[in-house]
């Protein structure tokens, strides 16, 4: 390997070990989806989110809950208030800022939870068959029959209005259609050969879904909750904006967007900057979750 | 007589390697015959019956010396034109009835659809045309096969349907891209030979691609051998065994013989300089 | 489609006839189905932390009367006893008072309803006769400007908030521009000249004939309307694209080429029949979703739908009038999935 480049290394048509051809396969899945424009500039947008929430206190100019009575309603480029204040003379731009701490919150816990809760359910279904994937494939019907939205705004109701209540309904709206995909996966590794020879092996049932089935469900899993972060995004936004989510003084986006609605006519740029704000990172996620389709998942790629 | 004179025809598509060459610069003449054309997939068999109708899509690339049918060059003619020459005058029968039949569709209206859309006639003569279209191939019960949808018919059943589709507006040339391949080997006799009946009969110009060289010498005049998107070599049908070329001679001494049982079949081998010798003329 | 999914299975025991089979099979599903709906509804409120006994006889009620009340719900019963009380009453259309007004749930979504429906049936309207054409195009014309377009606007209709662009729908065509009425169903003045026989206020004008209602009724609906038919049409287009795509490559669209057809005959005449009952539940699906997308803008718009209705009575904890809501809204989206499967049944000669 000394006299390889670590490119050729990674670019090698006989990978030397398991470890070799898995990070070949990665950079290989990298480099394609390096050559479309639109998944990186998605990707970078994300980038910049993560570094914007990771440095809020640094690179926001104020602070985001400070109130200013007398500098209220400011428009857009105002001296020291870039995107102007709102209607309690906050700086909007350092609200934005800090706000994308709590969207990212929202849909890391979201994207944790929902996949995961739909993994255990399909595999469990698929490779148990029988009475339990009836029952639990039927649950999940019952949960894909439910408005989305309507559901997560009973959940909401019944739980109390809140970041984490919000996090629990969209969640609870969300984890169907991964346990539809999860399953299916399963079902056809399930009947796959060499499956079979690790059932012959004596693996028990457990090892054979955490170690065999999960690892390859993973990569649609993944597509799919990188198209759905934009949703999930859009469903949180809507909660806030509803009152039902983030609460006040926090500055979540949705929320703000709420706040803003009562000066619409007059004051247009407090309710627009929180929108292209959301706007923005949902419309990274939908790049990004495309290009990814495209390298993980060629057959239902729609290029 | 020629009905149809092909100089030169490459079909080309760009891809993200480079243009990738399907048919390399084929050259060749059909009469009222019967012209088989074989090779293993990717040879460009299949592309050279498509490209003569103009049915590669693009970004998909025909180029050619010319395309004539009785002295008018295909490539020549506008979409329109080109229209009246497909179904009217070249047809095509595709490998598999299960995906060239329109699912959705009852059968009697694709039939009446060929009819109509080359005659000017009312719904009633096409129908009457149809279901005498549906007997000439043999089909026992045409009225119920009429109203029948795609899926409830056989293989065999389908292809002769396709058969009386792609004849019913009375073409001159008849393309038949592997026509059996999909069929079970109990039936593909019977269809081929309503096929060849049916084109004897009203005197075409039959195209036969296949990938099955007993098939070909059986049901053909005339045999074009392509390999890699060229010709290599052409020869009577009856003279199969005589081929020349090391290509064919593989294809052949491959294929298990009754009359010469051996214990074990020749692998074909490929030498890679046969892909760069020139086309051989196709002329008959 | 989740009721389709039985079918495959056999049973080599059941002597019953495929059709009757097949039938039992359905309506079982789709009762479970319903039993499921109702057993969240239910569970959700029973977790809910208000009292609803307090919401009721208030705070300064005698113990006597709390205990009243108690019984009255029936909520010294067991919880089993409790949901089936719950499916008796939905099964007779009664969801309960609405604990802000005093009036029957039942009525009050009645009331509500055809306002939601008016503005989703346009916004679904919107979107197929838009949608459609441009996912066919799309798709034939893979690769052009007019597929990078749809391309974009689905884009763009994937991540935009829906309440965002309602506000800012109504600070552009209604605040600046003027071309638009402003929130509601109708302008102050005309308000209460059309009587309701369907609810639907366009619907009612039309029957009476009152034109100015009418026109005034359009300039409300339109703007609501384009933006839910957005939404629709984004979703539309991109699944009619991906359909066409994969007919366009089947061999009997050649066949039809090799007939002499013309390239539009042959996207029309074959190729679209084959993607007509996909499309249906696709429009089916995003009808349902706009009947509960409306949420957020009937919010925006002040519209007076059942969206509005569920949110204004989540914010004063009326659980009754909220859970009436959700399981009306359900049962809808329930009975668009039977509809669409059993046009799938009429449509494709393959299912039968």
């Amino acid at each position: 390997m000394s006299d390889m480049t670590l490119r050729q290394w990674l670019l090698t048509d006989a990978p030397t070990s398991r470890r070799h051809a898995r990070l070949a396969s990665l950079y290989k899945g990298w480099l394609s989806l390096r050559s479309n424009t639109m998944a990186m500039f998605g990707l970078g947008i994300l980038v910049a989110l993560l570094l914007m929430a990771f440095l809020a206190p640094i690179l926001a100019p104020h602070d985001p809950y400070a109130q200013d009575l007398a500098n209220r309603l400011l428009p857009l480029g105002t001296e020291g208030h870039v995107l102007g204040t709102d209607s309690l003379g906050r700086d909007i731009l350092s609200r934005l800022i800090h706000g994308s701490r709590i969207t990212l919150y929202i849909v890391t816990l979201v994207a944790l939870i929902a996949p995961l809760a739909g993994l255990l359910v399909g595999t469990i279904a698929g490779y148990t068959g029988g009475w339990a994937d009836v029952v639990l494939m039927r649950i999940t019907d019952i949960f894909l029959a439910f408005p989305r939205l309507v559901l997560a705004l009973a959940f909401v109701a019944a739980l109390g209005a809140g970041i984490e209540n919000a996090v629990l309904a969209i969640s609870l709206t969300a984890w169907p259609p991964y346990a539809r995909i999860a399953r299916a996966e399963t079902l056809t590794i399930r009947s796959s050969d060499y499956i079979s020879a690790v059932r012959l092996q004596g693996a028990n049932p457990i090892r054979i879904i955490t170690k065999h089935i999960w690892p390859l469900c993973i990569s649609s899993l993944i597509v799919r909750v990188t198209l759905d972060m934009a949703g999930i995004i859009l469903a949180a936004a809507g909660l806030g904006f509803l009152g039902l989510g983030a609460q006040p003084p926090s500055p979540e986006w949705g929320a703000m967007i709420s706040e803003g609605r009562r000066f619409i006519l007059d004051h247009w740029w407090v309710a627009t900057m929180p929108g292209l704000a959301i706007f923005t990172v949902s419309l990274a996620f939908n790049l990004l979750g495309d290009g990814l389709r495209d390298v993980l998942d060629p057959k239902d790629g729609g290029q | 007589m020629t009905l149809l004179d092909v100089q030169d025809l490459w079909v080309k598509f760009p891809t993200r390697q480079g243009i990738f060459e399907a048919v390399r610069g084929v050259s060749f003449t059909l009469g009222k015959e019967r012209l088989g054309i074989v090779g293993e997939s990717g040879s460009g068999k299949s592309m050279t019956g498509r490209a003569i109708l103009r049915l590669i899509r693009p970004p998909g690339i025909v180029e050619a010396d010319h395309v004539a049918l009785e002295g008018t060059d295909l490539l020549g003619l506008s979409e329109k034109q080109m229209r009246k020459v497909r179904g009217e005058r070249i047809s095509m029968v595709m490998q598999d009835p299960k995906f060239s039949l329109n699912p959705v569709m009852r059968v009697g209206d694709q039939i009446m659809e060929a009819y109509l859309l080359h005659n000017q006639v009312g719904k009633a003569e096409a129908r009457a045309k149809s279901l005498e279209m549906l007997q000439a191939v043999s089909i026992r019960d045409p009225e119920r096969v009429m109203r029948a949808y795609p899926h409830e018919m056989s293989g065999g059943m389908g292809q002769r349907i396709m058969i009386a589709m792609m004849l019913i507006p009375n073409p001159q040339i008849l393309i038949a891209d592997e026509p059996t391949s999909a069929l079970d080997v109990s039936v593909q006799r019977q269809v081929l030979n309503i096929m060849d009946d049916l084109v004897k009969q009203r005197g075409m110009g039959l195209i036969f691609i296949s990938h099955d060289l007993n098939l070909v010498s059986e049901f053909c005049d005339r045999v074009l051998i392509m390999y890699a998107g060229r010709i290599v070599e052409t020869c009577a049908a009856d003279r199969l065994h005589e081929a020349q070329h090391p290509y064919t001679r593989g294809l052949l001494n491959s294929l298990p013989r009754l009359d010469q049982p051996r214990r074990k079949l020749d692998v074909l081998t490929r030498d890679p300089a046969w892909a760069e010798v020139p086309s051989v003329g196709g002329k008959a | 489609m989740a009721l389709t999914e039985d079918k495959g299975e056999r049973h080599p025991r059941a002597p019953l006839a495929p059709w009757l089979r097949g039938t039992l099979v359905t309506l079982g599903s789709i009762s479970v189905t319903m039993l499921g709906l109702l057993l969240v509804t239910f569970v959700i409120g029973r977790v809910m932390p208000i009292d609803p006994v307090l919401a009721i006889v208030g705070e300064r009620a005698s113990q006597s009367t709390y205990d009243a009340v108690y019984e009255q719900l029936g909520l010294d019963k067991p919880i089993i006893v409790q949901f089936l009380y719950y499916l008796g009453d939905v099964v007779r259309g009664d969801f309960g008072m609405s604990l802000l007004n005093a009036r029957p749930v039942s009525e009050d979504i009645a009331r509500v309803f055809p306002a939601t429906l008016e503005l989703a049936t346009l916004g679904t309207l919107i979107g197929v006769f838009l949608g459609v054409p441009l996912g066919v195009i799309a798709a034939v014309r893979r690769g052009s400007w007019i597929d990078q377009i749809a391309r974009v606007v689905a884009l763009v209709g994937y991540s935009m908030p829906i309440f965002w662009l309602g506000l800012m729908g109504l600070l552009i065509f209604y605040g600046i521009l003027g071309w638009v009425g402003g929130p509601g169903r109708l302008d102050i003045f005309y308000q209460d000249i059309v009587p309701s026989r369907t609810g639907m206020i366009l619907l009612d004008s039309a029957i009476a004939g009152e034109w100015g209602v009418f026109r005034n009724a359009f300039s409300h609906i339109v703007l609501p309307a384009s933006l839910l038919g957005y939404y629709s049409l984004a979703y539309i287009s991109r699944m009619t694209r991906s359909f066409m795509l994969e007919q366009m490559s089947a061999e009997y669209v050649t066949t039809a080429r090799v007939k002499g057809m013309s390239e539009r005959a042959v996207i029309w005449g074959h190729a679209f029949k084959n993607i007509r009952v996909q499309l249906i539940t696709v429009i089916a699906l995003s009808y349902a979703n706009l009947l509960e997308g409306s949420v957020l803008t009937e919010i925006i718009f002040s519209w007076p739908g059942i969206g509005s209705y569920i949110t204004t009575a989540l914010l004063s904890a009326d659980m009754n009038a909220v859970l009436g809501g959700t399981v009306v809204i359900g049962l809808i989206f329930i009975c668009l999935n039977i509809f669409s499967d059993l046009l799938y049944k009429v449509f494709d000669p393959r299912s039968k």
